[in-house]
């Protein structure tokens, strides 16, 4: 159990920088590299303090260039070190791409196990917070489709934290996808609780007319449609995945068997996206549980429009609410 | 034995370092000693005095539209801005140096240098306002879309010139990008894939010292990034950035090398960010006031005063018809942006694919409908 004194108030921003800096004290080998990741704190100050703290050997501001940083990172990591790699924004880890896919995800595979690639890549993602062209991109779907990578993402301070002490824990490379809109949330979080193995869902909300299927930032906008569902007479559970690779059928089953009816949101595009996967996978599993068809509501299937379109774009209470109105509920 | 090693490589006529000679002599493409300086040096009396003028009005307006749009951002008007202050020698030359027919691929800060090509000032500015990603039609312009994915557009310039040049065309193309975008893979493809295709293209370094945090010297060990390019085969010029007519001159020299068959050339313009990296950057981090003070020095429209009132080419008269241009621009830019912009949400399904399909025709569908059910509620 925790103590009261150990509890800390802080931002999601800040819990992800806490993780960097006791990961690096706790092992001299975990290394931060990335751009402007030094004097600046990276543009989101997710590495503030952390060259001045451990010097820029630990701590690098590197070339601007992202398949250099990841197939450097590689080489690190092939000498032993456990390197944390900075990508910018979403759309600018597609440089690295090449690196990630034909390296970092098939090193272990190509070398019978005999060289694992213990590197983590944290990538901020995701729209909502008004930015221009190419920084607002879901990317999971590439990643959680390339086998060898571990794909998850936080959606509370809390995991945050350690969700991040466990992917640089990892012997397994982990894209860790930052979810930019909820960087400047605060909460009340205890780091001394054990870190979670990663792979595990959690129920945010019980619930006994449906199940909420989501991830990091389409968490908090399920929570309020769970909210507002109350009006309807509706008691919706809502389930935080929190990683995609590996995908928690046990516990995902489980809630769909007990209530029969899922919908799963994200905010990416919905075509060849997470959601289909997930929607499978349970009517693989649960069918003769399920009274109705597993329901998306995701993004649309467009580039990532402009800022001042996007929150057309974006999943958000209204059409979730529609989803689950469309749950069969006469049945 | 049938690998190939060095004593077998000799026996291959032809095989070895000096046996077919450098396929080019380094010595021309090493970039100059000292950044091409126009103002202050003999050159300056040679230069076309209309031509000169010209380059100061631009500068005068451009500095203008770039304090404008600063402050747009603080108002909430645009999204981001990335000013181009202290830069604007290079952006305007970049305009001047090229032909109607040729092709501009500028990077996310060269909207001035857009602008002074001839496009609407507000239109240059909607990817930045947030209401769309592109608001000039690129094929009017020939300006590429401001590329925000550092140096990607480099290599798209070169495909440009080189089928200019497959057509016959005497197009050129000039792309520009930041110190930087010259780590990006990117860039050193664009590069060798000119030299090799021999493309009508020019590239353009700004370099003002930092990439948002990072600067040169942790960018860079080279002795100046215009030596990139002799790895490649082709020259390096190195011009100071904030001298307007030093920048045109070399720029105008390379362009027309380019269109006459002379190959690509690499520019860096030494300049300096006077401004935080966008709206949204904290500078004071990594970065002394007094290195931002001395750059203020050697600022570009100080030094066309300075020098074009000794030289007699510039007197109160012009200074105050720049500077009444450039207030007509700004209060065009405040009143044009003071309302919201008109939107169609609709036009989240427009131009995906040229014929829509059939998923993104229902999803246009429901989106119309969510649209309709909210003016109900809201007329109601
Ligand atoms: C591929 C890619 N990586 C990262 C970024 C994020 N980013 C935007 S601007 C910038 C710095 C660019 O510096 P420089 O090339 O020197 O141009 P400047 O901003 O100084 O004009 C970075 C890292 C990006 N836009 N594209």
């Amino acid at each position: 159990m925790s103590t009261a004194t150990s509890l800390r108030t802080s931002t999601m921003a800040q819990a992800l920088n806490s993780a960097l800096r006791d990961a690096m004290q706790a092992d001299p080998t975990v290394h931060v590299l990335g751009e402007d990741v030094g004097a600046l704190g990276g543009v989101f100050r997710i590495t503030d303090g952390l060259t001045a703290e451990f010097g820029p050997d630990r701590c690098l501001d590197t070339p601007l260039a992202e398949a250099g940083i990841l197939g450097t990172a590689i080489g690190m990591a092939m000498y032993g070190l456990r390197p944390v790699v900075e990508m910018q924004f979403d759309a600018f880890a597609y440089p690295a791409m090449e690196q990630l896919v034909s390296h970092v995800a098939k090193m272990r595979n190509r070398t019978a196990g005999r060289m694992p690639l213990p590197i983590t890549i944290r990538i901020p993602y995701g729209g909502g917070i008004g930015g221009v062209e190419h920084h607002s991109d879901s990317s999971e779907a590439y990643y959680a489709n390339t086998p060898g990578l571990h794909v998850v993402t936080p959606a509370t301070v809390a995991d945050a934290y350690g969700l991040l002490r466990a992917s640089i824990a990892s012997d397994d490379p982990v894209v860790f996808l930052e979810p930019k809109r909820l960087y400047w949330g605060k909460a009340e979080w205890d780091p001394s609780l054990s870190v979670d193995p990663i792979g595990k869902a959690v129920l945010r909300r019980t619930g006994r007319s449906a199940v909420l299927v989501t991830y990091g930032p389409s968490l908090p906008v399920c929570l309020e449609a769970a909210e507002a569902a109350k009006a309807e007479g509706w008691d919706l559970a809502v389930l935080d995945l929190r990683s995609l690779v590996p995908f928690d059928d046990e516990t995902v089953c489980e809630v769909v068997r007990s209530l029969g009816r899922a919908v799963v949101v994200h905010e990416s595009g919905g075509f060849g996206g997470t959601g289909a996967e997930i929607a499978a996978r349970i009517t693989e599993r649960c069918f003769h549980h399920l009274a109705a068809p597993v329901l998306r509501v995701t993004g649309f299937d467009i580039p990532y429009p402009p800022p001042m379109l996007e929150h057309h774009h974006l999943p958000g209470v209204d059409r979730i609410l529609d989803a689950v109105a469309r749950l069969q509920w006469e049945d | 034995m049938t690998v190939l090693d060095h004593r077998h490589l000799a026996a291959v006529p032809g095989w070895l370092p000096g046996a077919t000679g450098p396929r080019s002599d380094p010595a021309p493409l090493l970039p100059d000693a000292s950044p091409v300086r126009v103002l202050g040096t003999p050159a300056l009396d040679k230069a076309d005095p209309k031509l000169l003028r010209e380059l100061y009005r631009r500068l005068v307006v451009g500095r203008r539209y770039n304090q404008q749009a600063t402050t747009l951002t603080k108002q909430g008007r645009l999204a981001v801005y990335p000013a181009s202050t202290g830069q604007e020698a290079c952006q305007v030359a970049a305009a001047t140096a090229l032909g109607v027919d040729d092709w501009l691929f500028p990077s996310y800060r060269d909207t001035l240098a857009v602008v002074s090509r001839g496009v609407d000032p507000l239109e240059a500015l909607t990817l930045l306002r947030g209401n769309a990603h592109t608001g000039y039609d690129p094929r009017a312009a020939r300006t590429a879309p401001l590329c925000t994915p550092l140096a990607t557009q480099a290599p798209h310039a070169v495909g440009l010139a080189h089928a200019a040049r497959l057509r016959g065309e005497p197009v050129v193309a000039l792309a520009m990008l930041g110190d930087g975008g010259t780590s990006e893979g990117d860039f050193h493809e664009a590069l060798n894939f000119a030299a090799v295709l021999h493309a009508p293209v020019v590239f353009l370094v700004q370099n003002n010292g930092y990439a948002i945090s990072v600067p040169l010297t942790q960018q860079s060990a080279a002795p100046s990034l215009a030596h990139k390019a002799v790895g490649y085969g082709i020259p390096g010029r190195l011009v100071d950035g904030n001298d307007a007519p030093a920048v045109h001159a070399v720029l105008t020299e390379a362009v027309e090398n380019a269109r006459t068959g002379g190959g690509p050339t690499l520019i860096e313009a030494l300049t300096y960010r006077i401004e935080a990296h966008t709206n949204a950057d904290d500078a004071t981090r990594y970065r002394e006031d007094a290195e931002v003070a001395a750059w203020r020095e050697h600022d570009p429209i100080l030094l066309m005063e300075r020098h074009l009132r000794a030289a007699g080419v510039l007197d109160d008269q012009l200074i105050q018809e720049a500077a009444d241009e450039a207030e007509a621009l700004a209060a065009r830019m405040r009143a044009e942006f003071h309302a919201d912009p008109e939107l169609d949400p609709m036009s989240l399904f427009a131009h995906v694919y040229a014929e829509p399909t059939p998923q993104l025709r229902e999803q246009a569908a429901q989106l119309a409908a969510e649209l309709a059910a909210e003016a109900e509620v809201h007329n109601r």
